[in-house]
């Protein structure tokens, strides 16, 4: 509804930039920060226009190995991050369309039982359960393995119940259908579910994605060493809010830190903001 | 809510569910017991024996000054990121529904902070607020602002609250703005001709029909608070100064892999258990009319 | 082809019977419809014909194989649903061929097949779209082009056309009428609606509460319904009826005092139901009429004119079907005749004819 009240039509326009403005400079001050030299940067009287040292920089993060990482690059931990982020996001969808497959399309002895223990999962963040998680974790000789950094995560009751949800509205005919063409249950499942979830699928991927990327205390406790860690996490060492800090290459990070989870979102954007909505119903 | 048509099947369903079935026992109800177990365990000081203590361990918890302060730091920090993450995010909203032009523009560049980690939405506020680096600490000192985080408990904790809600501003947006328009438009004309002025019409028409959604951002934004913003404390202040910025998680954490005192870390995983729990609990019985779980 | 024989079949839900053995042998090539309100059973006897639905007792037999527990894609027949059931990310192609491919059937077969049948109902230039670029009557053909590939031994239509709009309806049933003339397959037709239960069948089977009130050709049920729910539900307007009781001699005493003569030898003092069809009344000579009707309301279709009104001042409300234009005010006293040739006498108490 555009105003009609024409003398204020551009209150809404001046709000959203303001608002854009807050959104967008502290991410635009990272990337004027990460053209920069770290002495342009200490100099007090840091520029608001990016420098000339993008591609030395950015080149410098991604193939030098870091002191502070013990000598990894960075190309490395973004070779760890994306590992992670896909591992849990396939993974994740893998096993909950598996799941909510068998909860709704089949009736079993348990299944209300598994359907509330996937859910109670709802309720218990692995932050909660930190300390103990790690210690089964280890139990099992996964620090430190990928297998460390994404098993643990990938089971959801989120997508369990985005999926089941989506079932529920497959109309009981399609399945009758598909019985009387001859078709099973997996080969409904391949053939006909499959393709009609392509759209839950892409939003989901977009948050789980998003979710993996973004992992901070699980990574943080499951690998010891740099090679094995992931880009959000690294930059933390790379910070000691000192002279030393190389400021130019933190930057960098950063930006690279964002540019992947923020690539997903905005290519599959029209699947995301849907599915993120329908997602938290 | 049941299907009516079903597949005949005695072990595809189970080998189907097995997946999620082993990964969740394994990785959450084991943890989640053997954090109960441990929360009633005392180790002694090498490790090697445990003895049973009852609620020991959550007396000593609760009896401890720095938890309570945990706590008093978690609500504030709690009050302030959902406040803070959830006002600009409503009036955001509200005029991305009314303008046409741009409004694709808008909504995009809002989206971003979504694909930002709690932990790098930390670093970019930090870059911008580190002392005599910072182009905002500088401007602040300029304005004769006596700006040192690193010392200021509050102004660390200022830091943190204002980095933490930037990153779930999209969230609050995207929700906001898609429930702003599924309020029918024909409601908003009906008020129009009832004569109602725009003011008047937000707050008697749109923000009864926007209740659901505040109430869900709501408990989502103070789990959010409670938990993902382990990140921005850990980037940005590390629980300091002197403790001012260290929220509960943040105590689970420190207590527990740093201080190794297993007994208390897991007592309070438990408290903040049953604190998600209930929070959980609440937002289901709300939000139950619509899902029929 | 081939025969349908349901011997006294029944279904329960735990405890809840729906079906109350239901016998009925159809004929090759037999278009039979069971029609009857909704709840009546009638889609779950389809479905225990199509093997969706477990049989609980009796019998179906296809052909001369009892079919009880063969699998519905075992069971040679062909479904179309109420709601088509496409399936909506295949093209109209993939859709009728989708069931044959299953089978193992050659691409070449599949092509010949789907190409026949799209022929037969001029799909073919619709065969690269998908179910949400057709419109509904589209769709319609194109879930009876899925059952007709499979040149199943038996057609199920479970009401295929409610989802259609009443234009469209009539130009399906014709349609669907003249396909099942031209290819001769056995077919079962579900449907609400008894226009359409009039027209398309050999045979209907009306079934009420899980019970077939009745079995027989359209005009037969027409002519001689053999309850007074199969009377009620055949025919529009549906037929009036009135309580009485028999009299001495044949004649029978309706409530409001007016007497008329039938014959039968139903014994007097018997309660009973009399039926007449609202096209079945005449009007009689002021001296002739055996009752009157005050008129309350009367509409003007073109084609014949209903009068609405009731029997005598505050008796039992009346139907009157008249041919043509009939302008007649509201409040008048119309002298009727009940010619006995049209009237139905029923039980009271049983509901069947007497």
């Amino acid at each position: 509804m555009e105003s009609r009240s024409g003398h204020l039509a551009w209150l809404p326009h001046l709000i959203l930039v303001l608002g854009l403005a807050l959104v967008g400079f502290p991410i635009y001050v990272t990337f004027v920060g990460s053209t920069m030299t770290t002495p342009e940067i200490l100099s007090g009287r840091m520029s608001l226009m990016p420098g000339g040292h993008f591609v030395e920089n950015y080149l410098a993060a991604l193939t030098q190995g870091m002191p502070q990482l013990s000598g990894v690059p960075v190309a490395r931990l973004l070779l760890n991050s994306l590992i992670m982020a896909l591992s849990i996001a396939l993974g994740k969808m893998l096993i909950s369309f598996l799941s909510a497959y068998a909860i709704v399309f089949f009736r079993f002895p348990g299944r209300m039982v598994c359907f509330w223990m996937i859910f109670l999962t709802l309720m218990l963040p692995v932050e909660v359960r930190i300390v103990p998680t790690f210690q089964v974790t280890a139990n099992l000789g996964l620090i430190d393995t990928y297998g460390g950094l994404a098993i643990p995560l990938i089971a959801s009751a989120t997508a369990t119940l985005l999926f089941r949800q989506f079932f529920l509205t497959i109309p009981d005919e399609l399945i009758e259908a598909a019985r009387l063409d001859g078709a099973g249950p997996l080969r409904f499942l391949w053939d006909v579910l499959l393709p009609l979830s392509r759209t839950n699928l892409a939003a989901l991927f977009v948050i789980l994605f998003v979710y993996g990327w973004n992992q901070y205390l699980w990574p943080l406790l499951v690998t010891n060493t740099a090679s094995m860690t992931t880009l959000v996490v690294g930059i933390k060492s790379m910070l000691t809010v000192d002279a030393n800090t190389p400021w130019h290459l933190v930057m960098a990070m950063a930006i690279l830190a964002m540019v992947p989870p923020a690539a997903v979102v905005l290519l599959m954007q029209r699947w995301f903001v849907k599915g993120l909505v329908d997602a938290e119903k | 809510m049941e299907r009516r048509v079903v597949f005949e099947g005695k072990l595809l369903p189970y080998l189907l569910v097995a997946p999620q079935l082993a990964v969740t026992l394994v990785f959450f109800f084991w943890p989640a017991a053997e954090a109960v177990y441990f929360s009633t365990q005392s180790q002694d000081a090498f490790g090697l024996s445990t003895v049973f203590v009852g609620f020991e361990n959550f007396a000593t918890v609760f009896a401890d000054p720095d938890y309570l302060h945990a706590f008093q730091v978690t609500a504030i920090f709690s009050v302030a990121v959902t406040l803070l993450a959830m006002l600009p995010a409503l009036l955001l909203a509200v005029m991305a529904d009314r303008v046409v032009r741009f409004a694709a523009v808008y909504k995009t560049a809002l989206m971003l902070p979504y694909a930002v980690a709690p932990a790098i939405a930390g670093v970019l506020w930090l870059f911008l607020f580190a002392p005599g680096i910072g182009i905002l600490a500088n401007a602040l000192r300029w304005m004769g602002v006596d700006w040192n985080y690193l010392l200021n408990g509050n102004q660390a904790l200022a830091l943190v609250i204002v980095a933490a809600a930037w990153k779930q501003l999209s969230y609050n947006f995207l929700f906001f703005l898609a429930g702003l328009q599924a309020i029918p438009k024909s409601l908003l004309e009906a008020a129009s001709i009832d004569g109602a002025g725009g003011v008047h019409r937000f707050r008697t028409v749109v923000m009864p029909l926007l209740s659901p959604t505040t109430f869900f951002l709501f408990v989502v934004d103070v789990v959010y608070a409670f938990f993902e913003t382990f990140g921005v404390i850990h980037a940005v202040t590390g629980g300091g100064p002197s403790k001012a910025t260290e929220i509960l998680i943040y105590k689970v954490y420190y207590d527990g892999v740093v201080g190794l005192d297993l007994g208390g870390s897991s007592a309070q995983s438990v408290v903040l258990m049953i604190i998600v729990i209930a929070l959980t609990a609440v937002q289901f019985r709300y939000v139950e009319r619509k899902v029929h779980y | 082809m081939a025969t349908v024989t349901l011997s006294a079949v029944t279904k329960s839900y735990g405890s809840t019977a729906v079906i109350h053995g239901v016998d009925c042998a159809i004929a090759d090539g037999e278009f039979v419809v069971i029609v009857g309100p909704s709840g009546c059973g009638k889609s779950t006897l389809l479905r225990m014909v199509a093997g969706l639905e477990a049989i609980t007792g009796g019998t179906i037999a296809i052909g001369e194989r009892v079919v009880n527990r063969v699998e519905p894609k075992d069971r040679d027949i062909a479904m179309v649903f109420q709601n088509y059931a496409l399936y909506p990310h295949m093209t109209v192609f993939q859709n009728m061929a989708y069931g044959l491919r299953i089978r193992g059937l050659s691409k070449d077969d599949i092509r010949a097949r789907v190409d026949k049948a799209a022929e037969i109902l001029q799909l073919g230039a619709l065969l690269d779209r998908t179910p949400r670029q057709l419109s509904g009557g589209q769709r319609q053909r194109v879930a009876m082009g899925r059952a007709i590939v499979r040149e199943p031994q038996v057609f199920l239509f479970d009401e295929p056309l409610s989802n259609l709009d009443a234009k469209l309806r009539v130009q399906m049933r014709v349609e669907i009428k003249r396909l099942q003339q031209r290819l001769g397959t056995t077919s079962i037709y579900v449907t609400h609606d008894q226009t359409e239960a009039m027209t398309l069948a050999d045979r209907l089977i009306v079934l009420n509460g899980g019970v077939a009130e009745q079995i027989g050709r359209p005009i037969e049920l027409y002519e001689r319904p053999a309850s007074l729910f199969v009377a009620g539900f055949i025919g529009s307007p549906a037929m009036n009826f009135l309580d009485g009781t028999m009299g001495e001699g044949g004649g029978v005493m309706l409530a409001g005092g007016t007497a008329l003569t039938i014959t039968s030898d139903v014994a007097a003092g018997t309660a009973v139901t009399l039926g007449i069809r609202p096209e079945h009344l005449v009007l009689a000579a002021e001296g002739e009429a055996a009752a009157h009707l005050h008129v309350e309301m009367v509409e003007l279709l073109g084609a014949d004119t209903i009068v609405y009104g009731t029997l005598g001042d505050g008796g039992p409300s009346l139907l009157l079907r008249l041919n043509g234009v009939a302008e007649i005010a509201t409040g008048v006293r119309l002298p009727l005749g009940f010619p006995a040739e049209s009237l139905h006498l029923f039980d009271k108490s049983s509901g069947r004819r007497c």
